[in-house]
């Protein structure tokens, strides 16, 4: 067995793990940590700000699968972590933070850069450790990556005193079998209870107005195949949420695309007139389902999800499936494969119907030639991505319009917080997306509130040579929350406007990274073209567009989707409410 | 809805009385697993009764009893939320089963005249309790029982004045002579 530090235990399990690129900061709690990366056969990433490196870590785990690792040192440190975890948590992203604690005679003596970290960090992790003996120190680690990636996946934290990283310990790697023993609580339901599973198909057979109502866990089960399978031979047409993006081609003609407070017409209206919902891999959460008690009011509804506790929390579900979503998926498939029904006759005048909503309102806006529309900036992306990029994006308008006008084909296509909504993830979890996929084009697409608060690590960006592209849909404005008080404060502008900006063509070059600027329609084409030809370093694309453009459709908060605002009248005037159903 | 939809079997819809619940939950006895099971409790806003915690006959495994007022549904989600943590071996509601409850509780109360002496000795004698302190005027008494025996034997005492009260919260096991009753808490 070999002798080692507790410091070099830690990279011996990053490599067993099968890591490849760290993102961190170091300081004087971890500088054990570092000081055996410094010769440790791992990319190591050093970001400028503790939050955009766990973001980035996020970023990296969202678009390879993989589980994405991030350092810090303690204190501040490891309260700069926060954010980017609780950001993972809710999304449900393996990651894996390893912060220094103080020495262990220190703890509990408010000792420089002493900070509560277990305790700070418990409600937004799965799991979290502090080693109190270095014998422990490679078990606790392997266990953080194990429960980082199975079940539910999410953030797992290890805080590690210094004295342990230095203290020296004859140890043997863990095998998973000696983590598995080590969590004897821990049995993630896999199979989906057989007798549901059964009535779950007989109910499918019967229904004759259906929606597949699919979430991020399609995306983090790899269940898309059999989500199309099973849309394609029943015929039912499938909404997702912002999480489930890519989770189903948006380009097939069965896709509704978003549903939800800005889901497009026809998703809302299929799911709100819907006589059996089935949700899969998805939550319920307060932003897809608005009013609760008139969410899909007429519909039984089964609910496919790997964690228990998602079933039943917000709303009654008629038949709960807790498993593995591409498991029961395969499972459900071969029993609906048992007694074939003519689907398409089954299905027809549903599908009918859903078609006249879908022209009824398409997702749409109205073009300028004078100004640049935030829309046309997202449409034009997609183009010259030929839709094969992987986009990440802030919090506010410029998301829900990247969510609406970008069509997602493929699952880790589209990344963004769409759990806690935190500005400032979408540019440093690209930079982690292109490092994890380096053969695929990345835009952040930035609002312009969102892009500062991490754009100090366009340095990262640089010093690395990430080609991330990004895009800010700079409107000026705190633009979602402009539009809310423009539609429920009476266009009482508190706080929202962004008066000062720094010139960010200029503020590019500062960096090291390249600026571009796009005033009219005609030169968003110009620059989005010179951006694709940069591939050494990263850009920034500054895009002045409409200031007061509104995202719609709406569902206002904790509204019904009857209470659906779909389009604006004339510029200026106030938008109409428009009932449906 | 049409008809040959309602005629698929369904979870019935929970039900909405609420009531006091016993839940058991086996915990791996490590650093810090309570704070996060009363984290859980506090950041989803659930309230508890009362929260015992003790070693078991296994070497490192705690045994926590939770006493919570809440619908079916809302104790469906603690349940849910209990299993979720790692460190949770096993979660049981033994509300419906039969089960014995116990409290320990030591009160001070005041007991300076030779009748409040002698009435509350009478009440120690009915209750079966044991005084285990003796001043000049106060009694310290110790009683066992479930809540509502305890609850009623503090309300008598109440008249003489309570100097002050001890309680353990609710320990509880279930009856292994009525073991064929016993049922884990469904999942599904
Ligand atoms: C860290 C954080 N602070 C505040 C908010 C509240 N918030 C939601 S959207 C938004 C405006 C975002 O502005 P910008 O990035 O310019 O995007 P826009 O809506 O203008 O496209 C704000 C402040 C948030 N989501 N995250
Ligand atoms: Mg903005």
């Amino acid at each position: 067995m070999p002798e080692k530090r507790g410091a070099d235990i830690v990279i011996d399990v990053l490599i067993e793990e099968g890591v490849d690129t760290v993102f961190g900061l170091p300081g004087g709690a971890i500088m054990e940590v570092y000081d055996a990366l410094f010769d440790a056969p791992l990319r190591n990433i050093l970001a400028r700000h503790e939050q955009a490196a766990a973001h980035m870590a996020d970023g990296y785990a969202r678009a390879t699968g993989k589980v994405g690792v991030v350092l810090a040192t303690s204190g501040p440190g490891a309260t700069n972590l926060v954010t980017g975890l609780a950001t993972a948590h809710m999304d449900s992203v393996p990651v894996v933070a390893i912060t220094g604690q103080v020495p262990r005679n220190y703890i509990g003596t408010d000792a420089f850069q002493e900070a509560d970290v277990v305790g700070i960090t418990r409600p937004i992790t799965k799991h979290n450790f502090l080693v109190t003996d270095i014998k422990d120190l490679a078990l606790i680690l392997r266990e953080a990556f194990y429960l980082a990636k199975t079940g539910r996946p999410g953030p797992v934290l290890v805080d590690i005193p210094k004295d342990i990283t230095q203290q020296v310990y004859n140890y043997k790697m863990p095998t998973i079998k000696d983590v598995e023993d080590a969590l004897p609580g821990y049995k993630p339901h896999y199979e989906g209870n057989p007798v549901q599973i059964k009535r779950a198909a007989e109910l499918i057979r019967k229904a004759k107005r259906p929606v597949l109502y699919v979430g991020g866990g399609v995306i983090i089960g790899n269940a898309s195949e059999e989500l199309r399978e099973l849309a394609e031979l029943t015929r039912i047409p499938v909404a997702t949420t912002n999480m489930g993006k890519g989770a189903f081609d948006e380009n097939h003609p069965l896709a509704l695309h978003m549903l939800g407070m800005h889901g497009t017409y026809y998703a809302n209206m299929a799911v709100y007139n819907c006589d059996l919902l089935i949700a899969v891999g998805a939550r319920f959460d307060d932003r897809v389902t608005g009013k609760i008690d008139e969410f899909a009011p007429e519909a039984k509804i089964i609910h496919i999800d790997i964690d228990p506790a998602s079933i039943s929390k917000n709303i009654h579900v008629d038949i709960p499936i807790v498993g593995d979503v591409k498991n029961v998926l395969q499972k459900l498939l071969r029993e609906l494969k048992k007694k074939p029904v003519e689907w398409v006759k089954a299905r027809e005048s549903w599908l009918k119907q859903i078609e006249k909503w879908r022209e009824k309102h398409p997702l749409t806006y109205q073009q300028s030639d004078k100004i640049i529309k935030p829309q046309y900036v997202i449409e034009e992306i997609y183009k010259i991505t030929k839709g094969e990029a992987i986009i990440s994006a802030g919090v506010g308008q410029h998301q829900m319009w990247a969510a609406m006008f970008y069509k997602y084909k493929f699952p880790r296509q589209f990344l963004n917080s769409g759990g806690l909504g935190t500005m400032g993830y979408g540019f440093p979890a690209a930079v982690g997306a292109k490092l994890g996929k380096p053969d695929k084009t990345v835009f952040a697409i930035e609002g312009d509130g969102s892009f500062v608060m991490n754009m100090q690590d366009v340095i990262t960006a640089v010093q690395y040579r990430v080609p991330v592209k990004i895009a800010i849909i700079n409107n000026e404005f705190l633009g979602m929350v402009r539009q809310w008080q423009q539609l429920f404060y009476d266009s009482r502008y508190s706080s929202v406007c962004l008066a000062v900006h720094p010139d960010f063509v200029k503020l590019a070059e500062a960096m090291g990274a390249v600026g571009l600027r796009a005033t009219k329609p005609k030169e968003v084409r110009q620059v989005l073209q010179k951006a694709m030809e940069i591939n050494d370093r990263p850009v920034i694309m500054d895009f002045v567009v409409d200031r007061e453009e509104n995202v719609l459709p709406m569902v206002p908060a904790g509204k019904s989707y009857r209470e659906m605002i779909v389009s604006p009248k004339q510029k200026g005037e106030a938008e109409t409410m428009y009932l449906v159903g | 809805m049409t008809e040959d939809i309602k005629a698929i079997k369904v979870r019935p819809l929970p039900k909405t009385e609420t009531r006091k619940h016993v839940i058991i939950v086996r915990v791996m006895h490590n650093f810090g697993v309570l704070t996060r099971i009363t984290s859980l409790f506090a950041g989803r806003g659930y309230n508890i009764e009362s929260l015992t915690v003790g070693k078991t006959h296994e070497p490192n495994v705690a045994r926590i009893t939770i006493v919570v007022e809440g619908n079916e549904r809302v104790v469906e989600q603690i349940i849910k939320q209990l299993r979720k943590l790692i460190e949770t071996l096993r979660v049981r509601d033994i509300t419906d089963i039969p089960h014995i409850e116990r409290e320990l509780v030591l009160i001070k109360v005041h007991a300076g005249e030779d009748k409040a002496r002698d009435e509350i000795m009478r009440l120690v004698n009915i209750f079966r309790a044991k005084v285990v302190d003796v001043s000049t005027d106060t009694y310290t008494i110790e009683i066992t029982g479930d809540s509502e025996k305890i609850d009623a034997f503090i309300n008598l005492l109440r008249p003489f004045g309570l100097k002050d009260i001890a309680r353990t919260g609710v320990l509880a096991l279930t009856r292994e002579s009525a073991k064929e009753g016993l049922q884990e808490h469904k999942l599904e």
